[in-house]
C-alpha cells in the first residue's frame, strides 16, 4: 500500500495513546466535548439563545418563542448531526478496515451512487422534492446497489475479497454516476436540486424522520461493535486471521450489512456528506493505534463532533443557512488531516 | 540458456549481447487493441449526421475526395478522433503511473487533487471571473490542476514524499476544493452552473486543429519520458529498499513520475475537461487483458485509446458529453471483466 511499507508498518503498531487507561480517558473527554458541542449547537444560530433558556426549554418551560425554535429546529438538527455523524464515522472505519485501503470511504460500495440515482429518479420522474419524500428512495437505492456490488464482487467460487469489492464498487458507482449525470444535465432545475442534495445538509429534518431512520443506524452500530475484534484479526491477512480464530466469511458479510445500514441511513438522512467517513477514522487511528475496538467508538464520537462543529460554523458564517454542513466539513477536517499526515508516525492500516 | 517465466515469452536477439524479451500475450492483446482503435476510427470518421462510405473516407484522407467529404472528414471529424486517441493514451499513462506510484488500484491523478484543482480553476474562470471562452477555461484548469498538485506534493513532503502521505494530503486538499466548487456553483443560477458541470464531465465536441497542434506536440514530447521512467517505476513497486539496491534513486524517480503523471492528466483536462475515470480503469482493464504481473504502460495506453474512441462514437450519437459515456461504458465493461475474472479464479 505504502511506498515505505516496512517503516510504516512498524509505526502503525502504535498510536499516540498507548495504554487502555489513556484511551478510555480520551474517549470520556471526547464524549464530554460532544455534549458541549451539542449544547452549543442548540444555542447558536440565526437567533442565539442563552444557555439558561435552552435548559429551561429542555426542562419543559413552554410557551416562549425560543421553545419552538429549540424543539422544532435546533434539537432535530443537532440530533440528526449526532446520528448521521456517528454513522458516517463508524462506517468509514469499518470500510477502511475491511478493504485495507486508506482511500476507501463509505461511498465505495456504491451507497452514494445508489442513493443518488434513486433520488434523481424520484425527483425527475415522480416529482418528489422534500427529504421526507425521497428518504426511502435514497435508502432503498443505497441498499440495492450495495447488494449489487456485493454480488459482482462475490461472483464465482471464491469469496468476496476486499479488492474485488472495492473495484466492483468503484466501477458500479461510476456507471450509475454517469447515468445520473446524463439525466440531470438535461434539466437545469433538476441539476440545481441534485447539486444541492449532493452537498449534504442536516437542517430541515423532522424528529419523526430521524425516528424512522435511527433504528437502522442503531443496528448498524451494534454490528460494528461486534465485528471489531474479528476485523483486527483479519487485518493481518485472511490466512493469519483465520489461524487466529476469526471466521472470515461471517465477519465479511456482517461488515457489509453494517456498512449498508450505516451509510444508507446517513445518506438518506443527510445526503452524501463527503469526507467525514474518510477522514475521521484516519484521525482516530493516529490516536488509538490500529485496534478496531478503539477506532470504532472514537470514530463515532469524533465524526459526530466534526459534523456538528462544521454545521455550527456554517450557521455562524452565513446565518441564512446557505453554507451547508457538507461544504464546511472539509474545511474543518482537512487541515487537521494534513497536520496529522505530516507527523512522523503516520499510522497505516 | 532459457529462463522459465511461467508464460509464453518471445526473445529477440539481434546481436549476441542484446536481447529483447516480449510477453506474447501482451503483444497479442496490444495488436488486437490497435485493430479495434483502427476500426473504430474509420467508424467515427464515416458515421455522423451525414454518413459517408468507406471509399469516401479513404478518398478524403488521401486527398482525392470531393469538397463535402473533405470538410466532414478532415476538418471536422479527424481532429476529434485524434483527440480521443491522444486523450485516451495520456489518461491511461497518467493512471498507470499513479497506480504504480501509490501501489493502489484506486490510484489516479485524482489522488493528488488534480481533478478537483482543474475543476476549481475552471469554476473560478467561468463563475468568479466570468469568462466562458475556451482558452480561458483551459488555461484556468491547467493552472488550477498544476497548483493543486504542487501544493499537495509540498504539503506531503517530509524527507521524501511517501505514497501514503501523498494519498492522505491529496484526500484533504481535494475535499476542500470540491467543497469550494460546490459552494460557488450553488450560488450561481443553474444555467451557468450547468455549463461548468458539462465541461467538468469532459467533452471532445468543440475541439479543432488549433487545440490539436499544441496538444499533440506536448503529448509526443512526454511519451519518451514515460518510456524512460517505466522500468525504475516498476522497480520502485518492490519497495524503496529493493529498488535502491538496484541502483534506483527512489525519491528522484517518484518526483519525476509525479510530474509526468500530472503533466499527462492536465494536458487532457486543459483540452477536454477532467475525464477522470479513464485514468483509473484503463490500467486495470489492461492488466486483466494482458494478465501481466506488473504495470504494462503500452497496453494501458492502447486500452485508454480504444475506450475513449469507442465512448466518443457513442457520445456523438447520443449527443451527450464524452466523459459521461466513457464512465458508463468503461464501467460496464470493467464490471463484466471483473465478473469473468472472479468466475475463473
Amino acid at each position: 500500500m505504502t511506498t515505505n511499507a516496512g517503516t510504516d508498518r512498524a509505526a502503525a503498531t502504535r498510536g499516540v495513546a498507548r495504554g487502555a487507561f489513556v484511551r478510555s480517558l480520551g474517549l470520556v473527554a471526547a464524549v464530554a466535548v460532544l455534549a458541549a458541542v451539542c449544547v452549543l449547537s442548540v444555542m447558536i444560530g440565526a437567533k442565539s439563545i442563552p444557555a439558561g433558556d435552552v435548559l429551561r426549554a429542555l426542562l419543559g418551560g413552554e410557551g416562549t418563542h425560543d421553545h419552538s425554535v429549540i424543539w422544532d429546529l435546533r434539537i432535530p438538527r443537532t440530533l440528526v448531526g449526532v446520528v448521521a455523524g456517528a454513522a458516517l464515522g463508524v462506517c468509514g472505519a469499518l470500510i477502511q478496515a475491511y478493504t485495507r485501503n486508506p482511500l476507501a470511504d463509505p461511498g465505495i460500495l456504491g451507497v452514494n451512487a445508489g442513493a443518488g440515482i434513486a433520488i434523481t429518479t424520484a425527483v425527475a420522474f415522480f416529482g418528489l422534492t422534500s427529504p421526507a419524500g425521497y428518504v426511502w428512495f435514497a435508502f432503498v437505492g443505497a441498499a440495492v446497489v450495495t447488494v449489487l456490488v456485493y454480488l459482482v464482487g462475490s461472483a464465482g467460487p471464491g469469496q468476496a475479497t476486499p479488492e474485488k469489492l472495492t473495484l466492483a464498487g468503484v466501477a458500479l458507482a461510476a456507471v450509475l454516476g454517469g447515468i445520473s449525470q446524463m439525466i440531470t444535465l438535461r434539466d437545469p432545475n433538476l441539476f440545481a436540486g441534485m447539486l444541492s442534495w449532493s452537498v449534504g445538509s442536516i437542517g430541515g429534518r423532522s424528529l419523526s424522520l430521524l425516528g424512522s431512520i435511527a433504528p437502522f443506524i442503531g443496528v448498524g452500530l451494534l454490528i460494528a461493535l461486534l465485528v471489531a475484534r474479528p476485523l483486527n484479526a483479519l487485518a493481518l491477512g485472511d490466512d493469519l486471521g483465520r489461524s487466529l480464530g476469526a471466521r472470515t466469511g461471517p465477519t465479511r458479510t456482517l461488515t457489509i450489512v453494517a456498512v449498508t445500514l450505516l451509510a444508507g441511513g446517513a445518506t438518506a438522512l443527510a445526503g452524501p456528506i463527503a469526507f467525514v467517513g474518510l477522514m475521521v477514522p484516519h484521525a482516530a487511528r493516529w490516536f488509538t493505534g490500529p485496534d478496531q475496538r478503539w477506532i470504532i467508538p472514537y470514530s463515532a464520537v469524533g465524526a459526530a463532533i466534526l459534523l456538528l462543529v462544521s454545521d455550527i460554523i456554517g450557521r455562524v458564517i452565513l446565518p441564512s443557512g446557505e453554507l451547508r454542513v457538507g461544504l464546511v466539513t472539509a474545511f474543518v477536517g482537512g487541515p487537521v488531516l494534513i497536520a496529522l499526515a505530516r507527523r512522523r508516525t503516520a499510522s497505516g492500516l | 540458456m532459457s529462463v522459465d517465466l511461467g508464460r509464453p515469452v518471445a526473445v529477440w536477439r539481434p546481436r549476441p549481447r542484446t536481447s529483447l524479451r516480449v510477453d506474447r500475450r501482451a503483444v497479442a492483446v496490444g495488436l488486437v487493441l490497435l485493430a479495434i482503435v483502427c476500426v473504430l476510427a474509420v467508424v467515427s470518421l464515416a458515421y455522423g449526421t451525414y454518413q459517408l462510405s468507406l471509399g469516401e473516407v479513404v478518398g478524403a484522407l488521401t486527398g482525392n475526395g470531393d469538397r463535402r467529404a473533405h470538410t466532414l472528414v478532415v476538418e471536422w471529424r479527424l481532429p476529434r478522433l485524434l483527440f480521443a486517441i491522444g486523450c485516451g493514451i495520456a489518461l491511461a499513462l497518467a493512471g498507470s503511473i499513479f497506480q504504480s506510484l501509490t501501489r493502489n488500484p484506486l490510484g489516479s491523478p485524482d489522488v493528488i487533487g488534480l481533478d478537483a484543482g482543474s475543476y476549481a480553476g475552471a469554476v473560478i474562470v467561468t463563475l468568479v471571473i466570468g469568462s466562458t471562452a475556451y482558452t480561458d477555461i483551459a488555461l484556468g484548469s491547467l493552472v488550477g490542476g498544476l497548483l493543486t498538485a504542487a501544493l499537495v506534493y509540498v504539503l506531503a513532503y517530509r524527507r521524501g514524499a511517501q505514497g501514503f502521505r501523498l494519498i492522505i494530503v491529496g484526500i484533504a486538499v481535494a475535499a476542500m476544493l470540491s467543497s469550494f466548487n460546490a459552494y460557488v456553483m450553488m450560488r450561481e443560477d443553474p444555467q451557468t452552473a450547468m455549463i461548468v458541470a458539462a465541461w467538468g464531465a469532459g467533452s471532445l465536441a468543440s475541439l479543432g486543429y488549433s487545440q490539436l497542434v499544441p496538444f499533440s506536440i506536448a503529448l509526443v514530447a512526454l511519451l519518451p519520458l514515460a518510456a524512460l521512467l517505466a522500468r525504475p517505476l516498476a522497480q520502485l513497486e518492490l519497495g524503496d529498499d529493493a529498488a535502491r539496491s538496484q541502483g534506483v534513486h527512489a525519491e528522484r524517480v517518484r518526483l519525476g513520475a509525479t510530474i509526468l503523471g500530472v503533466a499527462f492528466a492536465s494536458l487532457v483536462s486543459a483540452a477536454a475537461g477532467p475525464i477522470a475515470f479513464v485514468a483509473l480503469v484503463a490500467p486495470q482493464i489492461a492488466h486483466r487483458l494482458a494478465r501481466t504481473a506488473g504495470p504494462s504502460p503500452v497496453v494501458s495506453a492502447l486500452t485508454g485509446a480504444a475506450l475513449l474512441v469507442s465512448a466518443d462514437v457513442v457520445a456523438q450519437h447520443l449527443a451527450v458529453a464524452t466523459g459521461l459515456v466513457t464512465v458508463t461504458l468503461g464501467g460496464l465493461y470493467f464490471i463484466w471483466l471483473l465478473i469473468r475474472e472472479y468466475r475463473r479464479s
